[in-house]
């Protein structure tokens, strides 16, 4: 099955499992979402489980906290990540913080789900990569998947956290791959990395839509005769420090792949935890690959920022001849 | 009434006047005297604390505080009207509601004094904390009704604003998500003339907040804010409706912030004397007791009597409240997560040595 189908089930098979699961959003409900990945789940539901609702991302997040609070458990989809921007006062303010600020008498419990990243020629504010303003929010987890087996088992975690979760899903992936993922219901936890390659001379992290990208560069990087150990981050914040610092002690040399803005990214952290945790391992500088510092441009000039296989191994090279 | 109020008409619904005579008797509510003598005192126990808490304010004994002086009649309606299981959302400003609701004034201290324990409310049940971005808790109001729907209870929502934060789009799509669910969710905007500094006139060319209601489909009603007997009618009504199933309420309460936005503020900067003297005759504290030396229900010597007892619990609470002093740093990390990552418990060891280390220099 592909990554919509993944997602799809997951969450059919939680609402069917907890009562107290809603999902709802924008288009969601009768359309199924514009990318169908809550199709027919109103149909099998009740519109009382899987609605749509007026538009206004805002309210969307804000009455979720509300149902968290008074114990329901929302899974709710921005319908692109560049539209959650009207939500960020009640995802900072609210979702983030209302366990602290009431000393844990109340949480938000909630899964906010919203396809990110670039690629598949789309209109403005449709193509960012913006994880880092949520991993770098206290209170909130940030999750990204790469396969559907991930996606669904990754999910299904996240809806059972108590904790609320960013869910990000690489809509360049949403129909990519297709996957032997099993119908039960799996669960795969939250903060932990899963090394996808191991190697010897280099450890690349990076995950979501990148995977299959960095994939791409090491079977060319293989004839160059560098062996790659590639770790699929899955989970943004909780960092899973040890995987990703247990491969650098042992390849010595870092390369960290991110698709959004670099500068105050995810790939910063990685680096820093390099240098605070492996220093005296390194032997080479560790390298970030990242988009521009600038806006996601239009479909023409998309080639120019999107991050290719062959941008990944120009880096790798340089990292291993260092 | 709820439902006859014509909104168009920007008519303020009042029963009773600024010198304390009941001028619609139809609309008085359903309350026996001692309840409203009940009510009057504890709007005297929200307006004795208030006045204390701004003044220890100037001792320096707790933080900035944002007074009630002037709106306790809303406050002291809902406290008449709310039920344990309904929720309450506050905003900021409606001291007599959270103590009706269950908050204790130790904790409503505490989290002035800068413990977060103070949003605890250990014996409120169904109320959030207190909420600082302007409007957002609205959302959250409506959120608890689509959940109180979902669950099929018989619970009603109270959430406040002020005026200014009607300006916020989080009050727009609040109210228009709640009519479109139908969730029993009543709104009441505090309309005390002034959002910090910035006058009614300059936050909205609209003839009133009430009128706002007619668009998104729900009743809405203006309200004399300084009327207790109005402001516990409507609420009567407002709950009536709630409850039944019809769907949300929005309130517009009109009144007048006596004191200053917050201790931090100086209103002599935009607002006279005269307009300020004005509503000093509108006091809805004033304006109750008219009402009830008249029925004979209350006296001057009463109120001395229970003024100084009110004042000498405040300050044991008071002074009870200041012992609390030891804020752990665990308590920084221990609520962020449910599920706490290592990194923040390593944060914290981190901490912890940096701390052995400054104890072993001194």
């Amino acid at each position: 099955m592909n990554m919509v189908n993944a997602i799809n089930q997951a969450i059919d098979l939680k609402l069917e499992e907890d009562p107290d699961i809603v999902v709802f959003g924008e288009d969601v409900g009768v359309e199924g979402g514009v990318f169908r990945v809550t199709e027919n789940l109103q149909k099998k539901h009740g519109a009382r489980r899987v609605f749509d609702t007026p538009l206004a991302e805002s309210a969307i997040v804000g009455s979720a906290v509300g149902m968290a609070v008074a114990g329901l458990k929302p899974v709710i989809e921005m319908q692109f990540s560049g539209f959650v921007y009207p939500a960020m006062n009640q995802i900072i303010s609210h979702v983030a913080r209302i366990r602290n600020r009431s000393r844990g008498r109340y949480g938000a419990p909630m899964v906010i789900r919203m396809p990110y990243g670039g690629g598949i020629n789309a209109l403005e504010h449709h193509s960012e990569s913006m994880e880092a303003l949520f991993a770098h929010t206290p209170g909130l987890k940030v999750v990204i998947p790469s396969t559907p087996g991930d996606a669904k088992g990754l999910l299904i975690s996240a809806i059972e956290s108590e904790d609320p979760i960013i869910f990000m899903e690489p809509k360049r992936l949403y129909r990519a791959i297709k996957q032997e993922v099993s119908e039960d219901k799996y669960s795969i936890p939250i903060g932990q990395a899963k090394v996808l390659s191991h190697g010897s001379d280099l450890t690349v992290v990076a995950y979501g839509a990148l995977i299959r990208e960095v994939q791409r560069a090491m079977v060319k990087a293989k004839d160059m005769g560098i062996s790659v150990e590639l770790i699929d981050l899955r989970t943004i914040y909780p960092i899973d420090k040890t995987t990703v610092i247990e491969s650098i002690k042992k390849t010595g040399r870092l390369v960290v792949v991110t698709e959004g803005p670099g500068s105050f990214g995810v790939g910063a952290e990685l680096i820093t935890i390099a240098n605070e945790e492996a220093f005296l391992h390194l032997e080479a500088p560790p390298k970030r690959v990242s988009g521009f510092d600038t806006i996601v441009p239009l479909p023409k000039g998309e080639h120019h920022y999107i991050i290719s296989p062959d941008k990944i191994l120009f880096e790798i090279e340089k990292t291993v001849k260092y | 009434m709820l439902e006859e109020f014509d909104s168009f008409k920007t008519e303020m619904f009042q029963v009773m006047d600024p010198a304390g005579n009941i001028t619609k008797p139809e609309h008085f509510p359903k309350l026996k005297d001692k309840d409203i003598v009940g009510a009057y005192k504890k709007m005297l126990f929200a307006r004795t604390a208030d006045l204390m808490v701004v003044s220890y304010q100037r001792q320096g004994r707790i933080y900035t505080y944002p007074p009630n002086q002037g709106q306790e009649a809303i406050s002291g309606a809902v406290a008449q009207i709310i039920r344990k299981d309904d929720w309450l959302v506050p905003a900021f400003r409606e001291l007599g509601a959270w103590l009706a609701k269950g908050a204790s004034l130790k904790e409503i201290f505490m989290y002035f004094m800068g413990f977060e324990e103070g949003s605890l409310f250990k014996n409120a049940r169904n109320m959030l904390p207190m909420n600082v971005p302007i409007a957002s808790q609205l959302q959250h109001a409506t959120g608890i009704g689509y959940a109180i729907n979902y669950k099929e209870k018989d619970e009603i929502v109270y959430t406040f604003v002020g005026d200014g934060g009607t300006s916020q789009g989080d009050f727009h799509e609040a109210l228009n998500f709640a009519a479109v669910w139908k969730v029993p969710v009543i709104f009441i905007v505090q309309n005390n003339q002034f959002a910090i500094s910035v006058p009614f006139k300059t936050q909205t060319a609209s003839d009133g907040i009430a009128i706002k209601a007619l668009a998104y489909g729900m009743p809405g009603i203006q309200v004399d804010g300084n009327d207790f007997l109005a402001m516990t009618k409507t609420f009567e009504e407002a709950s009536e409706h709630a409850g039944s199933g019809k769907g949300p309420v929005l309130i517009e309460a009109v009144t007048y912030r006596m004191g200053a936005h917050t201790t931090s503020d100086d209103p002599s900067k935009y607002r006279t004397k005269e307009e300020e003297d004005e509503w000093a005759a509108k006091d809805p504290l004033v304006r109750l007791k008219k009402y009830l030396m008249t029925q004979k229900l209350w006296t001057d010597k009463e109120e001395e009597t229970i003024t100084g007892q009110y004042k000498k619990e405040i300050d044991r609470i008071f002074i009870e409240a200041e012992k609390h002093t030891d804020y752990p740093l665990e308590d920084v990390f221990k609520y962020q997560y449910a599920d706490l990552p290592d990194d923040l418990l390593l944060q914290k060891a981190e901490h912890e040595k940096f701390l052995n280390w400054k104890a072993s220099r001194k």
